[in-house]
């Protein structure tokens, strides 16, 4: 791993009038580093995701990013061109329900293709061709590349949205509850492939998720957050192993009675 | 064939002769006056003005008359007609609370200051063909009473007493919007977005008001007020410093009382819808008012969903000269555009049909 | 006032070239910041006009506000002169600007064009003002005014590309063959009307100073001459144009634009220009087409 992080959180709170969406969070996040975010639902989990990932503007606090140069830049200090680039390019966004991350009257070969050609790329045997290598990385078969995704089945539309997002190669990667939603089968080769596909690529990624087996088969460090604000951080091991907070110590073993 | 490589001219010219035949139908029979279309086609000529947002009863006749009796049609004259007046200058806002009423109904109040008015309305009257129209009979004079002079509250303004209703909106400022002197960009403010309406189709109003009763964005409306009656236009001379009335003219205003709202900030408040039209016409002017509540989802914070709510839908689609110009368009030759659409069909279906014949023995003679 | 002599003096009163000079003044601030932003939309308080929107509002207005006493106007539609809306815009501007008009293309100073660009290479000082339906390229992509005008602030255009890698993988290669998006000077990417792509490498490096309008959507653009017009293609499947297997049926024109007329009801059909004056004039230089003397005992 680098010597510096690629994302510093610092002092990050939204308030919805009087209401905490998140309050004071502050965290590291370094390359190839596979962060978990967990909670109940209405625990700011997703408020937080979404202010670090520049979709909801936090009323305090800084997010600073690590470029390509080496150089830190303030999210909420850039252009909205170049935050709009950044998000295609470096960055990828898993949402929960996929129809939210894809193109659904729309190939599945333009889905990936699709940022390929936003930045640029204007041969179209190169595009059709990364689209159809990336298809195969995430288990679909190359003949389904002229397909719509509304054809697909859920646990195929969420895989081919990770293929959306990893074609440009970026470094980090938001996941919001990425298996939510699927059968308990297709979650288990969905988690299988997307470990794979982090370790492969040593992408650094920020996965919200309520479900703790989730944490604890992705990520190297877990945050617990109740109520808006962060009650236990550490390594994922250790957290579900020996919880200190009296909360986590409560999820824990109320996931482990299940 | 109505594209002749050759004489245009003259085709364009009979057509117009023909058109002008048939408008003036039967010879035997007498032509309407533009008086009687004024007087006896009144509410025809007020959604004329309205929609065509000129105030000019004795013009939306001649529209109506050389428009065949088709009202989009004669709102386009009308429009059309407008577009190269010269303007002088804005009136000062009408003052409806000061309307002489010939109607006046709240469903909110069984009574209330300056009474309910019914006044040459068509509700209760039992849909039956009135064969007696069919003659000259002349109808019995209407029954008239002093006024109390007691002036007509209006129902805002009671409901504001008590705060129980939020203010008048802002203009934001002197200048007012106009969307036929400045770009139309969105979102809109109320004001532009007000003008639109009024100036938008009954019929698509009407459709997407109902469509927020049905539950595509329920705002839960009562009908706080409705009246019609003339009011006085005044225009304000900055030069002179002189305020001087341009005459009165008939409106209708709705003013529907919606589902409060409060925050942690302001204690609840009913919220409002507004609609205001020239002429004589409630249906619009209620269905203009449901609108701009549905309109107003972002200012309120509710949830976006419904096709009434979403603003550059409803503004970008209810005038209907701008509609019918763009659906009637599609008869202009387009056999340029066709003709390149054939030509890809075509080569399609050659390419096509080589791929077929590479699968099979190609049939012999393929005529 | 009686209502006759009102409307008399409101007819009366139209000025020269219909609209108001403010309203003219108005509209030539917005072709100005058009010209200055090559394939930039600008938004412009579009007059209701005596015609119907969607049947040339913006082009006349645009033609109104430039036009002057000496200009000459050619009008077509469809590439011809003669087809109906083309003869009443002519007329139009014949009444209220008492303009001389020509059908041809040569003699034209201003030239107002729906679905087409005259065969004649246009020179400098010309203008060709083209009626446009819908400006925003990406309106069948995107419906959002707000978040088209996003799209071209940030030059996001990977979206366009998205719809032509559709096409190639459905069909096999680009299917849209009228309104092909181009780019304008590397920046704005602009919808040329519904011209066919067989006009578009015309506007670039054009001689001639472009000028669209769209009434009903109140939208101005320009390309101004001697700007950079490239359509939008991919590397292995290049932008091309329409060909004709056979040359005008009437005067013989090879690489022009060709309608399909049906003659019979046996299938019989032959390709004429759709550019009437261009073929009129080959015509008069004596080129003659393979039906050439059928075709004109036929019109006789």
């Amino acid at each position: 791993m680098s010597d510096e992080p690629l994302l510093r959180v610092s002092g990050v709170s939204k308030f919805y009038g009087s209401r905490i969406g998140c309050q004071d969070v502050s965290f590291e996040l370094w390359p190839g580093e596979v962060l978990a975010i967990v909670g109940e639902s209405g625990s700011g989990k997703t408020t937080l995701l979404n202010c670090i990932s520049t979709r909801l503007m936090p009323t305090a606090g800084t997010v600073s990013y690590r470029m390509r140069d080496g150089q830190f830049r303030d999210l909420y200090r850039m252009g909205e061109a170049e935050r709009r680039f950044l998000m295609r390019t470096d960055w990828g966004f898993v949402h929960q329900n996929p129809a939210d991350g894809l193109r659904m009257s729309v190939s599945a070969g333009a889905n990936v293709g699709e940022r390929l050609m936003a930045v640029g790329e204007r041969h179209y045997g190169n595009i059709r061709e990364t689209a159809a290598d990336w298809l195969g990385r995430v288990e679909i078969t190359e003949d389904r590349i002229d397909d719509q995704p509304r054809s697909f089945s859920g646990g195929m539309r969420q895989r081919l949205q990770i293929a959306r997002n990893l074609v440009t190669g970026p470094r980090l990667v938001f996941m919001d509850e990425p298996t939510g939603g699927l059968d308990v089968s297709v979650q288990a080769r969905l988690l299988d492939l997307l470990r794979g596909l982090v370790n492969d690529l040593g992408l650094a990624v920020v996965v919200v998720t309520h479900d703790l087996a989730v944490a604890r088969l992705l990520s190297h460090r877990m945050m617990v957050m109740k109520d808006g604000k962060v009650v236990e951080t550490g390594l994922t091991d250790r957290v579900l192993d020996d919880p200190r907070a009296p909360y986590t110590q409560l999820l824990v073993s109320s996931i482990l009675q299940v | 064939m109505y594209v002749a490589v050759k004489g245009g001219e003259a085709a364009i010219r009979n057509a117009h002769r023909l058109l002008a035949d048939r408008r003036r139908g039967d010879r035997s029979l007498p032509s309407l006056t533009l008086g009687q279309i004024a007087e006896q086609l009144a509410l025809a000529c007020d959604r004329v003005m309205a929609e065509g947002s000129v105030y000019d009863r004795e013009l939306a006749a001649l529209a109506i008359k050389q428009a065949r009796g088709d009202l989009i049609e004669a709102i386009f004259l009308l429009r059309a007609y407008r577009t190269t007046l010269p303007r002088f200058g804005y009136s000062e806002p009408i003052d409806t609370g000061a309307m002489q009423v010939e109607r006046r109904v709240s469903a909110t109040y069984k009574d209330l200051p300056g009474g309910q008015m019914l006044g040459p309305t068509f509700d209760y009257t039992h849909r039956l063909l009135d064969p007696s129209l069919a003659g000259d009979d002349a109808p019995d004079d209407p029954e008239a009473r002093e006024g109390d002079g007691v002036p007509a509250m209006r129902v805002s303004d009671i409901l504001a007493q008590e705060g129980l209703i939020e203010a008048d909106g802002e203009t934001g400022g002197e200048e007012i919007g106009d969307l036929t002197r400045t770009p139309m960009e969105f979102p809109m403010g109320r004001d532009t977005r007000l003008q639109a309406l009024a100036r938008g189709d009954e019929g698509f109003l009407l459709a997407l008001g109902y469509s927020t009763q049905r539950g595509y964005a329920r705002s839960h409306p009562f009908v706080g007020e409705i009246r019609i009656g003339e009011v006085e236009v005044e225009y304000r001379m900055p030069e002179l410093g002189l305020t001087v009335s341009l005459g009165r003219i008939r409106v209708t205003e709705c003013q529907m009382v919606n589902q409060f709202k409060g925050s942690a900030k302001a204690p609840p408040q009913f919220t409002r819808g507004y609609g205001l039209v020239f002429g004589q016409s409630e249906r619009k002017a209620m269905a203009v008012a449901l609108c701009d509540r549905a309109l107003r989802a972002d200012e309120l914070g509710e949830d976006k969903f419904a096709p009434a709510q979403d603003e550059e839908f409803v503004i970008s689609h209810s005038d209907n000269v701008q509609a019918t110009g763009f659906v009637e368009h599609l008869k202009l030759p387009h056999y340029v555009d066709f003709q390149a659409e054939l030509d890809l069909v075509r080569r399609m279906r050659g390419e096509h049909a080589r791929k077929q014949g590479g699968d099979e023995a190609m049939p012999e003679a393929a005529e | 006032m009686t209502l006759e002599t009102e409307i008399e003096d409101g007819l009366a009163s139209y000025n020269f070239a219909y609209l108001d000079e403010q309203t003219k003044r108005m509209i030539r601030r917005a072709i100005l910041k058009g010209i200055a932003i090559p394939g930039y939309q600008v938004p412009f308080a579009s007059r209701e006009m005596p015609m119907p929107y969607g049947w040339g509002t913006g082009g006349v207005q645009v033609t109104a506000s430039i036009i002057g006493p000496d200009d000459t106007l050619k009008v077509i539609d469809q590439g011809a002169d003669d087809t109906t809306n083309a003869v009443s815009i002519r007329a139009f501007f014949a009444k209220v600007a008492d303009v001389e008009t020509t059908t041809r293309t040569g003699e034209a100073t201003i030239i107002q064009t729906r679905h087409r660009i005259p065969e004649e290479k246009l020179t400098e000082g010309q203008i060709l003002v083209y009626q446009v339906p819908i400006p925003e390229p990406l309106r069948f992509l995107e419906p959002r005014e707000t978040e088209t005008r996003k799209m071209h602030a940030l030059a996001e255009y990977g979206l366009m590309h998205v719809k032509l890698y559709e096409d190639i993988a459905r069909n096999g290669h680009i299917a849209t063959t009228y309104a092909y998006p181009v780019k304008v000077e590397g920046r704005y990417v602009m919808d040329p009307s519904p011209t066919p792509k067989f006009d578009n490498p015309k506007m670039h490096m054009s001689d001639a100073l472009q000028l669209f309008g769209a009434g009903r959507e109140k939208r101005i653009y320009a390309v101004p001459p001697h700007t950079n017009v490239v359509s939008l293609d991919f590397e292995d499947y290049p932008f091309e144009i329409q060909t004709f297997e056979e040359p005008c049926a009437l005067c013989g024109a090879h690489g022009v634009y060709l309608d399909e007329v049906i003659l019979d009801d046996r299938g019989g059909r032959m390709f004429v220009c759709s550019d009437t004056d261009f073929c009129e004039e080959r015509r008069a230089e004596g080129h003659r087409g393979h039906l050439s003397g059928e075709a004109m005992e036929a019109a006789e």
